[in-house]
C-alpha cells in the first residue's frame, strides 16, 4: 500500500508567499491571544492549592460551594472532575493561611456534610515553588532552544539553525496560543510537552534539511527552489506516516490517559499538527529567505582538493 | 551482502535476552508484606531476628509466603492484605518499640531474578499513591540564632576577663561592641578574637565611641547553614521511623531545602503532625542513693537509655536543650579518647557551672523528649566544675556512638524552623487509575501503529513492528535495572517514545521504496536504505535528545521522570529501530543472493 504516489516535484517554495503569510497570521494571532488573555496558569506556576476528592454518589456542587465558603474559602473554585462524582477544588494563594493545612481542614468540613468523601490527591505550591517552576521552564526552553540551533549550525550551516529553531518556536507560540484562546490550564506537565514538541519537530525539520543536503550534492543543475521541492515531496510520505502514528499513541493518551494526561495529550497534538506544517512550509521558506546556496556545502570539498599538493 | 557478522547477532541476542530478563520481574505484580526495621544503633536485623520474626507469625498461625534477610530489614510477604495487617499489630505487639513495623508492598518475583538484581520498575508517588512534601529551611533564623548567641557569648566573655564596655547589640547581620577607649577595644578584640575564630572583626570610630564591628565570615555561615540542613534532615529521618514507613525518601535538594516522600502514607495530617514536631532536651541529675525498685521514688522518673537500662532521674531540670549552641563528636585532648564536644550559650554555661560545682561525683543524664517521652541519650559522670560552657562528654564510647550522641543532642530539635512549600499526595485509588490509564493508552496506541504498519509495509512492517516490542522491551529494562522514579508522566513518555520511535522504521522503509523505485536490486536498495536513513535518525534523535536532557536538567518531580524516560527511550530506539530491525532483516531476505522482490507494499 502506498498513500503517495507523487511524479512531480510539488511547487512549495512558489507558494511561499502565502504560507508565509498563513503562518504569519497565526502566529500573529496566538501572540495577541497571549497578550491579551495570557495563560491560565496552573497551581504548579501561581501557587495554591488543588485537592480532588471523591464521592460515592453523584455530588452536588452548589453544596461544595456553600460548605467551603463556611469556613472562609469564598474564592475556592469547586467543579467536576472527569465524573459527576469527582470533584476538584482550587484555593489560590493566600497571604497568611498555611496551604499544608488547608487540605484538612477542607477534607474535615466535607465528611461532616457526607462521610464516603475520599481524598484522591492534594497539590499544595508555595509561591517561591511556583515562581521558580515559571523560571526553571523559561530556562529550559531557552536551553533546548539554543542546543538545537547550535547542533544544527554544526551538522549543517547556521542557516539551517536560525531557520529550524523559528519554525520551532512558531510551534511552541501556536500552542500557547491555544491554550490562551481557550484559558485551557497551563501546567507543568503542558510545559513538558511543549519541551517535548520542540525536540519532535525539529525532528522534521532535520529530516527535510537532511534531504536538502544531499540534493545539493547530487541534483548540481537544479536550482535551490527546486531542490527544496524536491526534497520536501520525497520525505512527505514519511512525514505524514510517522506524524500518523506518534498522532495514534497520542490520540489514544488523549481518549484514555484520564484528566491528568488530558492537556499534556492536546499540546502534543497540536504540535504534532503544526510541526507538519512548520518544517515543511515555515522552516524551508525561511531558509530559501536566508539565501542557502550549493557553496554552503560544496565549500569544504574544494578547499580539501586545494590543500592537495 | 546483507549479513552482519555473527558477533553482530550473538550482541543483539544477548542483549534482548538481558533486556528480557530485566523486564521479567515487573510481570509478577506485588504482593502485601511487612517489613521490620530496628531502630537501634546497637540492634542489628539478623539471623535472630528473622528467627522470632518467623516463630512470632508461626505462633499466630499465619503463613508468609516468604521471609527475606537483608541488610538493614527482615520483611515477610503474604497472601492478602487481611494477613498483612494482621502480623503487623501482632509483630508490633511483640517486638516492642525497639522495631519499627512497616506496611510494604514486595515483589512476587522469584528468587534468582531478585539476586541478580532484577527489581521491577520503581514506581513514582503518582502511581503508587503516597505523600510528597518539600520543605524549606529558614536559613535566616539559623544565623539569626547563631549570632544571637554569639552576642551573649561575647557579653559574657569581656565581664568574665574584666574588660570594660558599653554594650553589645545586634542589627541584621552584624554584631557592634562597642568600647570606651581604644585601649579596652584592642584588649577585647585580642580577646574575642581567640574565643570566637568564626567571626571577623572590624574597628570603626564613631561619635567618640569605640565601635567593634564583628560579622560571621563568609566560611562560617555556609558551615552553619550545612550544619542546619544536617541537623534537619537526621530529625526528620528519626521522625519519619516512627510512622514506619517501609521506603521513606529524606533528601536534600538545593542549599536549603528537604524532600520528604513517604510512600503508602494516606494519613497526611499525622505526618505533617510529626514532621512538624518540637523535641526537647533535658539536663537532670541521676539519682543513684536509691536502689532500683519497682516505682520511682517521690521527686524522681524513671528514664530507659538507648540500649533499653532504666536510670532513675531527678525530676528538676539543671538545663534545657535551648541552651546547647553547638555538639560535636570529636577526641579528648589529653587521653585522646572520642568524645562529645558541647558548647553551651552564656547563660547555659553559668547555670552548668553552678550545677557541676555542686555535684562533683555524680551522674548527670541528658534526655530527650519527644511526643512527650523521654530517652536517656547520656549519663557521664561530673568530674568537677565546668565553666566557659565548654563540655566535654567521654568515655567508654566509640567514634560512631560520640558520632551519635551529637548528633542526637544537636537532632533533638530543629536547628531552625522548616515550612512545607510543597506537598503533593495522591491517593492510591488515584495511583492504581493512572497505572491502569497509562497501560491501556499504550497498549491501544501500540496495537493501531502495529496494524497500520503490517498493513502499509507488509512483512517490512512486521520488522518494524517487532523492533518497536524489542524497544518497549529494552527501554522497561532499562527503567527497571536503574530503579529510576517511573511517573505517569513517564509513562506517557514511554508511549510517547514508541510514537516517536516508530520514525526510524518509517525513514529507512522509505527509503527503501525509494531506492527500488529507482531501479536496484532489492539487496542494494536494503543496503541503500539503511545506510541513507542512519544519518538522519542519528541528526533526529540527537536534537530531541538535547530537549530531554534540558527537560532532565530543569525539570522537576514528574517532569523528571518524563524526562529520563524520553532520553533512555531515544537510546534503545537507535539500538532497536536501527540494529534490531536490520538484523532480522539480514536473516530474512540477507541469504538470498538472486532476491528479486521484498515485501515492503
Amino acid at each position: 500500500m502506498e498513500f503517495f504516489r507523487i511524479k512531480h516535484d510539488i511547487p512549495f517554495m512558489s507558494y511561499g508567499r502565502y504560507t508565509t503569510a498563513i503562518s504569519l497570521v497565526t502566529f500573529l494571532l496566538a501572540v495577541f491571544f497571549l497578550a491579551t488573555r495570557g495563560l491560565n496558569l496552573g497551581v504548579d506556576f501561581t501557587g495554591g492549592s488543588v485537592m480532588e476528592f471523591h464521592y460515592a454518589q453523584p455530588a452536588d456542587l452548589n453544596q461544595v460551594r456553600g460548605q467551603l465558603a463556611g469556613i472562609g474559602l469564598k474564592d475556592a473554585q469547586a467543579q467536576n472532575f472527569g465524573s459527576s462524582r469527582d470533584v476538584l477544588i482550587q484555593v489560590p494563594l493566600k497571604q497568611n493561611t498555611s496551604g499544608a493545612k488547608l487540605s484538612e481542614q477542607v477534607l474535615d468540613t466535607l465528611r461532616q456534610h457526607d462521610a464516603s468523601v475520599e481524598m484522591r490527591r492534594v497539590e499544595f505550591v508555595g509561591p517561591q515553588v511556583g515562581k521558580e517552576l515559571v523560571e526553571n521552564g523559561a530556562m529550559a526552553l531557552l536551553l533546548v532552544s539554543l542546543g538545537i540551533a547550535g547542533y544544527l549550525w554544526l551538522r549543517f550551516e547556521w542557516k539551517f539553525g536560525v531557520a529550524a529553531i523559528i519554525a520551532n518556536l512558531h510551534d511552541v507560540v501556536i500552542i500557547l496560543g491555544f491554550f490562551s484562546f481557550f484559558q485551557w490550564e497551563f501546567s507543568l506537565s503542558v510545559l513538558a510537552a511543549v519541551l517535548a514538541v520542540l525536540g519532535y519537530s525539529v525532528n522534521e525539520s532535520v529530516v527535510v534539511f537532511d534531504r536538502i543536503r544531499e540534493n545539493f550534492r547530487k541534483m548540481r543543475k537544479a536550482e535551490v527552489a527546486e531542490i527544496i521541492d524536491n526534497a520536501i515531496t520525497r520525505t512527505m510520505s514519511r512525514t505524514i506516516i510517522t506524524h500518523g502514528c506518534t498522532q495514534m499513541m497520542v490520540t489514544a493518551m488523549l481518549l484514555l490517559g484520564g484528566e491528568t494526561l488530558h492537556y499534556f495529550a492536546l499540546a502534543l497534538t497540536i504540535g504534532i499538527l503544526f510541526s507538519i506544517y512548520s518544517s515543511v512550509l515555515v522552516a524551508s521558506p525561511i531558509l530559501m529567505l536566508l539565501g542557502v546556496t550549493r557553496e554552503d556545502f560544496i565549500k569544504p570539498e574544494k578547499t580539501a582538493e586545494q590543500a592537495l599538493p | 551482502m546483507n549479513q552482519y557478522p555473527l558477533w553482530k547477532y550473538l550482541l543483539i541476542f544477548v542483549t534482548l535476552a538481558l533486556g528480557l530478563v530485566y523486564t521479567l520481574p515487573n510481570f509478577y505484580g506485588e504482593s502485601p508484606a511487612v517489613q521490620v526495621l530496628p531502630l537501634r544503633a546497637n540492634l542489628k536485623a539478623d539471623t535472630a531476628l528473622l528467627q522470632r520474626v518467623e516463630n512470632a507469625l508461626k505462633a499466630a498461625s499465619l503463613s508468609p509466603q516468604a521471609t527475606t534477610l537483608d541488610a538493614t530489614s527482615v520483611k515477610a510477604r503474604f497472601n492478602d492484605t487481611d494477613s498483612q495487617l494482621k502480623a503487623k499489630d501482632i509483630l508490633q505487639a511483640q517486638l516492642g518499640e525497639d522495631y519499627v513495623v512497616a506496611l510494604n508492598l514486595l515483589p512476587r518475583s522469584p528468587q534468582w531474578l531478585t539476586d541478580i538484581n532484577a527489581l521491577p520498575m520503581y514506581l513514582g508517588l503518582d502511581l503508587r499513591g503516597g505523600v510528597h512534601f518539600l520543605l524549606q529551611i529558614d536559613m535566616k533564623a539559623a544565623l539569626d540564632k547563631a549570632l544571637e548567641s554569639a552576642s551573649s557569648d561575647m557579653r559574657s566573655t569581656l565581664r568574665e576577663q574584666n574588660i570594660a564596655y558599653s554594650g553589645v547589640s545586634r542589627e541584621g547581620k552584624q554584631v557592634t561592641v562597642k568600647f570606651r577607649d581604644a585601649e579596652a577595644r584592642s584588649k577585647g578584640e585580642d580577646e574575642l578574637k581567640q574565643r570566637f575564630s568564626g567571626l571577623s572583626f572590624s574597628e570603626r570610630d564613631e561619635g567618640g565611641e569605640y565601635l567593634l564591628l564583628t560579622t560571621l565570615k563568609p566560611e562560617e555561615e555556609k558551615r552553619i547553614q550545612e550544619a542546619a540542613v544536617q541537623q534537619n534532615l537526621v530529625t526528620l529521618r528519626n521522625r519519619v521511623n516512627e510512622l514506619g514507613v517501609a521506603e521513606p525518601v529524606i533528601q536534600q535538594q538545593g542549599a536549603d531545602r528537604i524532600v520528604v516522600q513517604l510512600p503508602g502514607v494516606q494519613d497526611t495530617a499525622r505526618a505533617k503532625d510529626i514532621l512538624g514536631r518540637t523535641a526537647t532536651l533535658e539536663v537532670r541529675l541521676v539519682d543513684d542513693q536509691v536502689s532500683m525498685g519497682a516505682a520511682a521514688p517521690f521527686g524522681t522518673e524513671m528514664f530507659k537509655d538507648r540500649d533499653g537500662f532504666a536510670l532513675l532521674v531527678k525530676k528538676s531540670v539543671l538545663l534545657t536543650g535551648e541552651r546547647i549552641d553547638d555538639a560535636q563528636p570529636g577526641f579528648d585532648s589529653s587521653s585522646n579518647e572520642p568524645a562529645v564536644h558541647i558548647n553551651l550559650d552564656s547563660i547555659g554555661a553559668r547555670k552548668f557551672k553552678e550545677a557541676t560545682r555542686e555535684n562533683v561525683g555524680k551522674r548527670m543524664a541528658i534526655i530527650l523528649f519527644e511526643k512527650g517521652k523521654g530517652e536517656v541519650i547520656t549519663a557521664p559522670v561530673i568530674r568537677e566544675e565546668i565553666g566557659g560552657g565548654r563540655v566535654q562528654i567521654s568515655g567508654q564510647m566509640s567514634t560512631e556512638e560520640a558520632k551519635d550522641v551529637s548528633l542526637l543532642l544537636r537532632a533533638g530539635a530543629l536547628a531552625a524552623p522548616m515550612e512545607i512549600v510543597e506537598e503533593r499526595t495522591v491517593g492510591p485509588s488515584l495511583g492504581a487509575d493512572n497505572i491502569t490509564r497509562g497501560f491501556h493508552s499504550t497498549q491501544i496506541g501500540f496495537t493501531a501503529i502495529a496494524i497500520f504498519m503490517i498493513v502499509y509495509y507488509l512483512m517490512f512492517g512486521g520488522i518494524s513492528v517487532l523492533a518497536l516490542g524489542a524497544n518497549l522491551l529494552l527501554l522497561v529494562a532499562l527503567l527497571s535495572m536503574l530503579q529510576a522514579t517511573l511517573t505517569l508522566p513517564g509513562m506517557a513518555g514511554i508511549a510517547l517514545t514508541l510514537g516517536m520511535a516508530i520514525d526510524s522504521n518509517v525513514l529507512i522503509n522509505e527509503r527503501i521504496r525509494e531506492e527500488l523505485r529507482n531501479g536496484i536490486t532489492p539487496q542494494a536498495a536494503i543496503h541503500a536504505g539503511y545506510d541513507q536513513a542512519f544519518r538522519t535518525i542519528l541528526d533526529s534523535n540527537i536534537t530531541t535528545l538535547i530537549a530531554g536532557i534540558a527537560l532532565f536538567m530543569f525539570g522537576s518531580g514528574p517532569i523528571r521522570g518524563f524526562a529520563v524516560v524520553l532520553c533512555l527511550g531515544i537510546l534503545t530506539s537507535m539500538f532497536s529501530s536501527v540494529l534490531v530491525s536490520r538484523a532480522l532483516v539480514n536473516l530474512i531476505y540477507g541469504r538470498k543472493p538472486r532476491l528479486t522482490k521484498v515485501s515492503i507494499g
